[in-house]
């Protein structure tokens, strides 16, 4: 039984100091959605409101069109998972899990079996006897996802769940994770500041910075079509080069023109072009550079390539049986001009078409 | 669209509800304390007869300075003691360390007087050693009464303070902050002086602080101890209690002189220990190196002769304790005749310490729940207040609390001099601070977050605190229980104030039977305290799992 989520015109302040500035964005139902962006960008906030534990100053929480705003956590029908996994640390695996459902007063002869199944879908059924404290950072997380969902909530709300893990588990999870949710089909709502676990996680991303959503979309829609330049350097590595598109709507890059740009309007004037280092092709033609630096990483080799204007640059390339270019040598880079985006200099919005925006009308501001 | 009524939120009103009672039982008592002070007994208009006839007699103000004088003089020899003692037992392997660790603890956690009571047996006029020298040396030993005295036994009795401070800061060491000191050439006495002590600094005043409060505001000690030598709390109290020429307006105006200075020191220190103030938290403690030779042998004999004479009085009163007594003096021979009057005589004031006690330890134990929770877990400028209030005890000596609540509550509305209740909420409002102490770290410690989850879970707030906050707290909370219970058993000061015959406390017991010169039966409860104490003390290890604490 999963619902859609809606915010509305949402305000969160700390005292004069407003850290959500009208925020609105719906979240559809059985869909896994995830808050990304870089500390302090009010994702965490933005989760808190919607679980109760966070007050409201503004607009509206809707869950399933029903206004929550006043409901209290333990009545929104929620399960959440805490970055700190927050075991009670007093009661074993099974009582963790049970303890949700001894408070909604599930008869206690059918508890054992609830309890026994999620264990089995979060494969800890080997642990139900311990205490968390034998446990590792992974199987704690585990547990937590189980007392989460074993309630049936209505949404599954996790606050950076893999962070405090190493890396291996935190893939090894993430997968688990999207399994599971994909299995309940419950809706999701999930914050992480790691753009990678987002985009293997998430039907949709909702990129923020400070306390705006800057971008809503698939992951694949936000790392080849960012909606802003924030969004562009935030998801994935992005070399940043000034550029200029004249009245023919031809782009002079470094002294290299580019044309046939698919432009959302026509355009004249002062852009900034975002380049991702696997879209460099080397050519005999293009923007001209020397080679700083390379980095052989097997499957692609890096290199830094210094430009005229003095910026360096990253580009990755397929590695090659070849020798690797030295380092030194004078190189010319061509683009893949159908995969660059543009920029607006002053706005920072992408000018070109194919941007898709899930974010509600009356917050872009597209010029 | 569902809507809820907003409830009244039940940790407000606990919050009004402790505020009110401690208006009541703290705020009241020391305001009518102070209005005594300014107001010449028999009349009734505003007057600084008092704090003239202070500041104008010698007499008076030569109190005051013997009281700066004892109490500078024990905070720094304490200091001089607890430091080397904490140092060297973490640098260096000690053999039987923890044994030291025990012994030295159990030596600071009786009363003071006790300590002082035992001293004037080993060294006083008639002392064992004393007479030894006299007897078979034919050395006369400079006399322990007076100055002296005091601060011996106060030095004795607090160093366990600074020591066991230190040993905590020192504990929070991290090993690699030693290593890069030494990495960068500053080794030795260098290290220790430029690295190692900077870094405990901040605890050590806060022991010394501590170690000033209980030597400025100890009664025991040198009322047995000093003779002629008058400190501020033997003022206070020969003034309050002595029913010629005493005056107890005037006993009020000493008090609040001594609260003002305490205050004053407390926030010094305060301000002192701010601007020093830094986190520390080990990942690895230093570990501790093997010695040899003289070396060895030096450092060792340091620590073992400084355990055995903190222990010795304590290791005396027991003994003495089995001696069979006649008249004032003990006899040769073993006996448990001591004992026999204790528990016959006496034996009702062993059942009112355990019941006081056991009804304080109560409501300390409610109180400081609900105080840390609200402290921690819902800030605000109300609660702090609360916690504000919560620590006075700090700097309101003992005496003077018991002189508040006897001029506050000796008239109508609430008549509550000479009944138990009295002694029971003196006790609680003093020994709250380490119950409240102990569970508000515990609480810290534990992550919001499993509270929210419960909530989240279903579970409201307040089955969440019983169900989930509480049971985490537990330890925390049977700690600092412990220690405030240790701390009841051995508390006078309060006690020889508001007692009456039926609520004569273990410790007043002792105190009088000294006074009257029954040492036999003094040793006998001396004894059952120390055994009490010591009891009280394992089942703190036991609960707590540390070889640590923090008075």
């Amino acid at each position: 039984m999963s619902i859609n989520i809606k915010f509305r015109n949402l305000i969160k302040k700390y005292d004069e100091n407003t850290v959500i500035h009208n925020l609105s964005v719906d979240i559809r139902e059985g869909e896994f959605f995830t808050l990304l962006g870089p500390s302090g960008c009010g994702k965490t906030t933005l989760l808190r409101m919607a679980a109760g534990f966070n007050s409201i100053e503004g607009g509206e929480v809707l869950f399933d069109n029903i206004r929550v705003n006043e409901l209290p956590p333990n009545k929104r029908n929620i399960g959440m998972v805490f970055q700190n996994y927050a075991i009670f640390p007093h009661l074993s695996v099974k009582d963790n899990i049970a303890f949700g459902l001894k408070n909604r007063k599930v008869p206690k002869e059918e508890i054992p079996a609830l309890v026994a199944e999620i264990m089995d879908i979060v494969q800890i059924t080997q642990y139900a006897n311990r205490l968390p404290e034998k446990l590792s950072g992974g199987q704690q997380q585990r547990v937590a996802l189980a007392r989460a969902i074993v309630i049936q909530p209505d949404v599954l709300l996790m606050d950076e769940p893999l962070s405090n893990l190493d890396a291996k588990l935190r893939v090894e999870l993430r997968n688990a994770i999207k399994e599971i949710q994909k299995k309940i089909g419950i809706t999701t709502l999930y914050v992480t500041h790691d753009q990678e676990e987002a985009m293997a996680v998430s039907n949709r991303i909702a990129v923020m910075n400070m306390g705006v959503i800057q971008h809503v979309g698939t992951p694949k829609n936000i790392y080849q079509r960012p909606s802003n330049l924030f969004v562009s350097t935030f998801i994935g590595r992005s070399n940043i080069i000034e550029g200029f598109i004249d009245e023919d709507g031809v782009l002079d890059l470094m002294e290299f023109r580019i044309d046939k740009l698919n432009l959302k309007a026509p355009y004249k004037g002062k852009v900034i072009v975002s380049i991702r280092p696997e879209e460099f092709v080397f050519s005999t033609i293009g923007i001209s550079g020397i080679i700083q630096r390379s980095m052989f990483l097997g499957l692609n080799t890096h290199y830094f390539i210094l430009l005229k204007n003095g910026e360096l640059i990253e580009t990755i390339q397929e590695s090659s049986v070849d020798d690797i270019l030295v380092e030194g040598s004078e190189v010319h880079l061509e683009v893949k001009r159908e995969k660059i985006n543009v920029f607006d200099a002053e706005s920072k919005n992408n000018i070109l078409a194919g941007v898709i925006n899930d974010i509600a009308v009356e917050d872009v501001c597209d010029n | 669209m569902r809507q809820l009524k907003r409830r009244p939120d039940i940790w407000s009103t606990i919050t009004t509800t402790l505020l009110g009672l401690y208006f009541l039982f703290l705020i009241y008592p020391l305001i009518s304390m102070l209005s005594s002070s300014f107001q010449k007994t028999g009349t009734d208009s505003f007057s600084l007869y008092y704090f003239a006839r202070f500041f104008g007699k010698k007499y008076y103000l030569s109190s005051l300075l013997n009281s700066f004088k004892v109490t500078l003089a024990v905070t720094f020899i304490s200091i001089l003691i607890g430091v080397p003692l904490a140092y060297l037992s973490t640098i260096y392997r000690i053999k039987g360390s923890t044994s030291v660790q025990v012994l030295i603890l159990i030596s600071s956690v009786s009363p003071p007087f006790i300590g002082a009571y035992s001293w004037i047996l080993l060294l006083g006029r008639n002392g064992t050693i004393t007479n030894f020298f006299k007897n078979f040396l034919h050395i006369q030993i400079p006399d322990i009464y007076g100055f002296s005295g005091i601060v011996l036994v106060l030095s004795l009795q607090l160093f366990p303070l600074i020591y066991m401070y230190c040993l905590g800061a020192m504990h929070n060491i991290d090993r690699s902050l030693l290593e890069a000191a030494e990495s960068m050439g500053c080794t030795g006495i260098k290290k220790m002086f430029t690295v190692t002590l900077p870094l405990i600094l901040p605890t050590l005043l806060a022991g010394a602080l501590l170690v000033f409060m209980r030597a400025l505001s100890d009664f025991g000690t040198p009322m047995l101890i000093g003779e002629g030598y008058r400190t501020i709390p033997v003022l206070i109290f020969t003034e309050f209690i002595s029913e010629v020429g005493g005056d107890s307006g005037f006993a009020a105006a000493i008090s609040v002189i001594v609260v003002v200075i305490a205050t004053l020191i407390f926030f010094l220190q305060k301000l002192v220990s701010e601007k020093l103030s830094f986190t520390m938290n080990a990942m690895q403690t230093i570990e501790s190196k093997k010695t040899h030779g003289v070396k060895s042998l030096v450092i060792h004999f340091f620590i073992y002769v400084v355990t055995a004479i903190a222990l010795l009085p304590r290791i005396y009163v027991i003994y003495t304790s089995f001696l069979g007594t006649k008249g004032q003096s003990f006899t040769n021979e073993f006996s448990l005749g001591s004992y026999y009057t204790a528990f016959g005589k006496l034996g009702r004031s062993i059942n009112a310490t355990l019941f006081l006690g056991l009804c304080s330890i109560a409501i300390i134990v409610i109180v400081a729940v609900l105080i840390s929770y609200l402290t921690v877990r819902k800030p605000s400028k109300v609660t702090a207040t609360l916690d504000t209030f919560s620590m006075f005890p700090f700097i309101v000596p003992g005496s003077v609390l018991g002189i508040a609540m006897l001029s506050a509550f000796s008239k109508q509305p609430l008549m509550l001099g000479g009944t138990s209740l009295i002694l029971i909420i003196a006790f609680s409002i003093r020994r709250l601070p380490y119950t409240i102490r102990s569970s508000s770290a515990t609480l810290r410690q534990i992550s919001p977050s499993v509270e929210e989850a419960s909530i989240s879970l279903g579970a409201t707030s307040f089955k969440t605190f019983f169900v989930i906050t509480l049971p985490m707290m537990a330890s925390g909370i049977i700690a600092g229980a412990i220690l405030s219970w240790i701390n009841i058993l051995s508390e006078l000061s309060t006690s020889i104030i508001l007692y009456t015959n039926r609520t004569k406390t273990m410790s007043v017991a002792i105190y009088t039977e000294i006074i009257r010169g029954n040492y036999g039966v003094a040793a006998a409860l001396s004894s059952l305290l120390t055994v009490f104490t010591i009891v009280s003390l394992i089942i703190f290890f036991k609960v707590s799992g540390s070889k640590e604490i923090s008075m």
